[in-house]
C-alpha cells in the first residue's frame, strides 16, 4: 500500500528541506529572542513614550497573518520605486531575507509580549528585596527581573518556538524551498498524497518534539524551585478501610 | 406495533422516491478546475469574477455539451492531483499536453497552442543561449515544461521557481530576476502591454517545448465519455466558427494550433 520506494527515492529532497526550514527557523529565533528582551523592558516601562509604541508594534503584528505580511514585505515593499532604487534594496531583492525579516518581526511581537508577562508577574518581595540592597535599576534588571521572568516564560516560549517551526512552511510563498514545498512537489510529480505529506508530517513531528523534550529540559533545570519537593507528593499509603 | 410498521414503510417509500430522482433527463453537471493567474487565458477581475479564453471557451464547450458548469479555482501544482482527487471533472487551465502528464490525465484535442518565449530588459542580453544566461537568475513558473525545459538546457543559471505565471512578470518587473521565461501570449499581452512591462522586450525565437502538443483539457483517465463529448464538442466549435469568434476576441493571430 504504501509506497516506500518513492519515500526512499525522496528522501535526499526531504533533507534539503529540512535544512532549509531548521536554517530559517535558527535565523528568525535567535532575531527575535535578541530583539524582544529590550523590547518587552520597554514595553512594562512606566514611561508611556517607550511603553505605548511596542504596545502599538506588537498589536498591529499580532492582529494580522503573517502571511499577509510575508507578502507585504516580499511583493508589497517592492513595488516602491525609491526602494528598489536604495542600498537596501539587495537585501529585499533576497527571498531569504524577506522571509526572515516577516518571522522575525511576526516572532518577536510575540516574544515580546510573553516576556512582558512574565516581567509583570514578577513577586512585589523580590523587587523590594533588590531596592533595600541599594541595586541600582540595571542591575535590578540584570541580575533579578530578568532571569527570573525568562525562567518563568520557558514554557510559554517553548509553544512560540514550536509555532515559529509550524510558520517556516509559509516560506514556500516566496520561492523558498522549505519541507512543506518539499511535500507538494513530490505529491505534485507523483500523486501520492499520503506518501508525500506522511512523510512531511514526520519530519515536523520529530523537530516539534526534540523542541519540546529540549524545552522541558530547560524548564527540569531552571524551574527546579518550582517543583514540589519529592517527598512531599509522594501519596501516602492507602489503607483499606 | 403496526403504527411503527407504517411510520418505516413511509419512510422506505419516500426514500426510494428520493434516490430514483425526477424521472426527466437532467442537464451533466461538471465542475471545472481552473486557475485565475494567466491572463489573458485565466484571470480574476478586482471584484472576483473569473474571466479570459479558458473560461470562455469552457463555458462554450459546456454550452455545446448542454451540460451545466461550475469552475473551481485551484492552484496550478495542485490541478492534476485535485482532478484525480474529484475534486472537479475536468481541467481548463492552459495545461500543455506533456508525456509526464500523460501517464497521470488524458487529454482532449489540443484548444490552442502558443509557443513559449524569453523576457528580459530589452538589451539586456546578447541572446538566449546557455552561455549568455550563464550565472544569471531565470524566474518560470514551478512545476511546468517550462521549468523542466530550464532544469534541462540551462543547468548554469540559477532557476527561481514562482507559483504563478503572474508572480513571474512581478519577480521580473522588480528585478529580483535577470530574465524571464513565459507564454509568449502571457508575457506579450499581460506585462508587456502594461506600464511593468515597459522597457521590457521579448528575447530569442518562439520555443516550442514537447513539439507542437498544444494546450488541452485534462480529464481522469476512466473518463473517456467525457473526453469524447468534450472532443466532439471542440470539433463542432471549430467547424461552426465559433472558436473563431471567441479566439478573435483576444488576440489578432491564430492561435488554435492546427
Amino acid at each position: 500500500m504504501i509506497d516506500w520506494a518513492l519515500i526512499a527515492e525522496s528522501l535526499p529532497a526531504y533533507w534539503k528541506g529540512l535544512q532549509v526550514s531548521l536554517i530559517l527557523m535558527a535565523i528568525c529565533v535567535s532575531a527575535s529572542f535578541l530583539l524582544s528582551v529590550p523590547l518587552a523592558i520597554a514595553r512594562v516601562s512606566p514611561n508611556p513614550w517607550l511603553a505605548k509604541p511596542v504596545f502599538l508594534y506588537t498589536y498591529v503584528i499580532r492582529g494580522t497573518p503573517l502571511l499577509v505580511q510575508l507578502y507585504m514585505i516580499y511583493f508589497g515593499l517592492a513595488q516602491f520605486e525609491w526602494l528598489r532604487e536604495s542600498a537596501a534594496w539587495p537585501l529585499f531583492r533576497n527571498a531569504w531575507f524577506c522571509a526572515w525579516l516577516a518571522f522575525a518581526l511576526n516572532s518577536t511581537a510575540y516574544t515580546t509580549e510573553i516576556l512582558a508577562g512574565a516581567l509583570r508577574q514578577t513577586p512585589n518581595g523580590e523587587l523590594e528585596a533588590a531596592r533595600s540592597l541599594g541595586l541600582s535599576t540595571a542591575s535590578i534588571y540584570r541580575r533579578i527581573l530578568l532571569p527570573s521572568a525568562i525562567r518563568r516564560a520557558l514554557p510559554q516560549y517553548g509553544n512560540e518556538l514550536v509555532m515559529v517551526m509550524h510558520a517556516t512552511s509559509i516560506a514556500s510563498a516566496v520561492t523558498i524551498v522549505e519541507l512543506t514545498r518539499t511535500a507538494r512537489d513530490v505529491y505534485y510529480n507523483s500523486l501520492a498524497p499520503l506518501e508525500a505529506f506522511g512523510m512531511v508530517a514526520v519530519f515536523y513531528f520529530v523537530i516539534t518534539f526534540t523542541l519540546v523534550g529540549i524545552v522541558k529540559l530547560l524548564e527540569g533545570r531552571f524551574l527546579k524551585h518550582l517543583r514540589p519537593k519529592s517527598a512531599d507528593i509522594r501519596p501516602t499509603e492507602m489503607t483499606p478501610a | 406495533m403496526l403504527k411503527r410498521q407504517f411510520l418505516a414503510a413511509a419512510g422506505a417509500a419516500a426514500l426510494s422516491a428520493v434516490l430514483a430522482g425526477p424521472s426527466f433527463a437532467q442537464a451533466q453537471k461538471l465542475r471545472i478546475g481552473v486557475e485565475g493567474n494567466y491572463p489573458p487565458f485565466s484571470m480574476i477581475a478586482p471584484d472576483g469574477k473569473l474571466g479570459g479564453f479558458d473560461i470562455d471557451i469552457a463555458n462554450t464547450i459546456c454550452a455545446q455539451m448542454k451540460a451545466e458548469c461550475s469552475f473551481v479555482q485551484q492552484e496550478f501544482d495542485g490541478m492534476i492531483p485535485a482532478l484525480n482527487a474529484k475534486k472537479f471533472d475536468l481541467i481548463v487551465a492552459s495545461m500543455t499536453i506533456t508525456d509526464a502528464r500523460k501517464k497521470q490525465v488524458d487529454f482532449s484535442d489540443p484548444y490552442y497552442d502558443v509557443p513559449s518565449r524569453f523576457v528580459a530588459k530589452a538589451g539586456a542580453f546578447p541572446d538566449h543561449s546557455p552561455a549568455s544566461l550563464k550565472g544569471k537568475t531565470i524566474v518560470v513558473l514551478r512545476n511546468s515544461p517550462r521549468a523542466a525545459y530550464l532544469a534541462e538546457n540551462y543547468k548554469e543559471s540559477t532557476v527561481v521557481l514562482a507559483g504563478k505565471e503572474t508572480e513571474v512578470y512581478m519577480e521580473l518587473a522588480v528585478g529580483r530576476a535577470d530574465i524571464g521565461f513565459g507564454s509568449s501570449v502571457v508575457s506579450g499581452e499581460a506585462f508587456l502591454k502594461k506600464p511593468e512591462g515597459k522597457g521590457y522586450a521579448q528575447l530569442g525565437p518562439a520555443i516550442r517545448i514537447g513539439a507542437g502538443s498544444g494546450v488541452g483539457i485534462a480529464v481522469r483517465k476512466d473518463d473517456e465519455a467525457l473526453r469524447t463529448k468534450i472532443n466532439a464538442a471542440l470539433a463542432a466549435l471549430k467547424g461552426n466558427g465559433e472558436y473563431k469568434k471567441l479566439a478573435d476576441k483576444y488576440f489578432d493571430f491564430d492561435v488554435s494550433g492546427s
